[in-house]
């Protein structure tokens, strides 16, 4: 029963959550489901870059380099196999096929691109590894604008419509389970221990460095898959949706949620994908909002909304102004 | 043969320039312990202040030496204005929080500049403004009309370059048979020369230099020893923002191209020169711009010049990778 609970216990979330987003996907109308996918890769991106910057308390500012590697993966293969049907299936079904291990393979080189990033900038303490992928980020950008087969400067345009409300709630469930499943683990306490104090992890035998990097790979690998969505569904991927600005995005969606609290990251990246949709007309205005945001929560309240817990630590409290059910914390 | 010198002529000119820089991030991670990552936005401020300072000079009608000084004079001020109240009104707050807090405030700061700096003008949106508050019967507050009214007309500049107006007249010699140096190059070696060899006895030879050594030795016991700790900060800020501004004004003479995310790839780089050379320290700043700036040069020079950006980033990984505490940095051990 125990272990058959064990292997149970990731795919559940799944098997729920499908139902629902496939009627979702059928009822939501065109508008919607535009908004329904970028809040989905938004949540993606938060909760994964939270892995990092909430978890592990490092802190990249990066993120939409590992998206952009795995968007341009995702890109080729997609455009690449464009006539290819695979045997004996028929022609939505191969697409799909090709579609998710287009996606894989975003995750994969994003991966790839994360070890290579963090391994040096790891090994040491956690300011450096902010300006390592500061720099990464506009080298990829300038990689990409030189590369012929990557399109330049205009990119790879024509991409199939594959991404849907279904595909990117998968990728959002995905993502979810990952970090709750990492938070609970023996991995995640080694985790929110190297962020809490990295001597003292260290001396109990933690491999601070291993960790590091391997949290890092894990979070690059799930920008690689938002990277992927993302130019699925606006047909076309360019460098210059990779720049600072999204990485400036999604680090502002995670202090505002709360380093370290998954919800806190999901709301966040709701609320302030919704507000950009109604305050389109303020886009100038809208990276400045983002800094003041980010020096004003710093100075008022460095934990964000949540801190480092979730929803249900702290709504009960709002709520009654009491204790939460259950005790001490 | 000639073609080396060349690349050694432009080599130490981007050199200095970047040691300049990397000085602040230098000195200010030295006190504080903190990627001052505004550093590179200081620059750009620097710039800009310059431009407005040169516009409204008249620079670009009739150039004169008195005024390429209140240029750089004007400029630098500014710029050490406002790297003191970054420091006291973004930094100090935060001075005994957790570090992470100090850096996510820095690159608020960072970005504040960048974009704050891309927005429209500020003169026509606050007459606007007004235009929309007459039909109401209402006036701007006094204070506030009056700030508009000092702005220049084009302030904040906005996302599109603008052209730095030449100081004094460009004058181009060859030497030693077809090596092109301009008098920009050997003013802007002479001046930065001059800052370094000035920054060079304030630490070592002053007493302000002494107590800054100090508080970046421990800024605890420094202040147990009865030196103002703040005050030291704020000026190593001011200090480290000054000689930013030195080195945005000599690039804009060469290069007068001048927009609002200009800072961003020297502050990257200067930060790699500062790690190279050892963050911390002083001499180590300069060497780094140097080798920096030389490495860039012969690279874009002898290989495809596209790789010239990718250079800094290099040697970044590699001196992570084999020598993290860099060239002149000594190794710490943390404690708890």
């Amino acid at each position: 029963m125990g272990r058959l609970r064990l292997l149970l216990r990731p795919v559940v979330p799944f098997a729920v959550a499908a139902p629902m987003l496939w009627g979702l996907q059928v009822l939501a109308p065109q508008d919607v489901a535009i908004i329904l996918v970028a809040i989905g890769v938004n949540v993606i991106l938060a909760v994964s870059l939270n892995v990092v910057n909430g978890f592990t308390g490092q802190f990249s500012i990066g993120h939409a380099a590992f998206m952009a590697v795995g968007a341009y993966t995702a890109a080729l293969i997609t455009t690449g196999f464009r006539e290819v049907q695979i045997a004996h299936l028929p022609v939505g079904i191969s697409d799909a096929v090709i579609f998710a291990l287009a996606l894989v393979a975003a995750m994969a080189v994003a991966s790839v691109a994360g070890l290579l990033v963090g391994i040096p900038s790891l090994r040491l303490r956690g300011d450096y590894l902010a300006i390592v992928t500061l720099g990464f980020g506009e080298i990829i950008r300038v990689v990409i604008e030189n590369t012929r087969a990557l399109g330049q400067a205009t990119g790879i345009s024509g991409l199939p419509a594959a991404t849907n409300v279904l595909w990117t709630g998968m990728g959002v469930v995905a993502t979810v389970v990952m970090a709750r499943r990492l938070l609970v683990s023996t991995q995640g306490r080694a985790l929110l221990a190297i962020r809490e104090d990295e001597v003292a992890a260290e001396a109990m035998g933690i491999d601070t460095v291993g960790w590091k990097v391997r949290a890092f790979v894990i979070s690059a690998a799930f920008a690689g898959l938002a990277g992927g969505l993302l130019v699925h569904r606006i047909m076309l991927v360019t460098p210059r949706m990779f720049t600072f600005v999204k990485s400036m995005e999604v680090v502002v969606m995670v202090v505002l949620g709360g380093m370290g609290s998954i919800t806190g990251s999901i709301i966040a990246a709701t609320v302030l994908t919704v507000a950009l949709e109604w305050l389109r007309g303020l886009d100038q205005y809208r990276m400045v909002i983002y800094s003041i945001l980010l020096i004003a929560l710093m100075l008022t309240r460095p934990t964000g909304l949540f801190g480092t817990k979730e929803i249900w630590d702290t709504l009960p409290r709002w709520l009654g102004g009491r204790r939460a059910p259950g005790g001490a914390r | 043969m000639t073609e080396f010198l060349q690349h050694v002529v432009n080599g130490l000119s981007l050199g200095t320039i970047y040691a300049l820089i990397a000085l602040g991030y230098t000195m200010v991670y030295g006190v504080l312990k903190l990627i001052n990552f505004a550093h590179g936005d200081i620059y750009m401020v620097g710039a800009f202040a310059g431009y407005y300072i040169a516009t409204a000079l008249g620079v670009q009608r009739s150039p004169s030496l008195p005024k390429a000084v209140a240029v750089f004079v004007g400029a630098m001020a500014v710029c050490g204005a406002l790297g003191w109240a970054i420091e006291r009104f973004a930094y100090r707050p935060l001075r005994n929080r957790p570090r992470l807090t100090s850096l996510i405030t820095a690159i608020g700061v960072s970005f504040l500049l960048e974009f704050g700096f891309q927005l429209p003008s500020l003169r026509a949106q606050g007459e606007a403004f007004q235009g929309v508050l007459e039909g109401w019967g209402l006036r701007l507050p006094a204070p506030v009309a009056g700030v508009l009214a000092v702005l220049p007309d084009n302030f904040p500049p906005g996302p599109t370059p603008r052209f730095f107006p030449e100081p004094f007249e460009r004058v181009d010699w060859t030497v030693l048979g077809g090596v092109h140096v301009s008098n920009y190059d050997v003013v802007s070696l002479a001046v930065a020369v001059v800052f370094m060899v000035a920054l060079q006895l304030i630490v070592y030879r002053t007493k302000f230099g002494t107590a800054m050594r100090a508080v970046s030795y421990d800024s605890r016991v420094a202040g147990l020893m009865g030196i103002p700790v703040s005050r030291i900060i704020s000026g190593t800020f001011v200090l480290g923002s000054v000689l930013a501004a030195v080195a945005a004004l000599l690039v804009a003479g060469s290069r007068p191209r001048i927009d609002p995310i200009m800072g961003l790839m020297p502050g990257l780089k200067a930060f790699v020169a500062a790690v190279f050379g050892g963050i911390g320290s002083v001499p180590g700043a300069m060497v780094g711009g140097l080798v920096l700036g030389f490495s860039e040069e012969m690279v874009a020079g002898y290989t495809v010049s596209s790789f010239r950006d990718g250079i800094a980033f290099a040697m970044l990984i590699l001196v992570l990778l084999l020598r993290p505490e860099g060239l002149f940095g000594r190794v710490s051990v943390e404690k708890v």
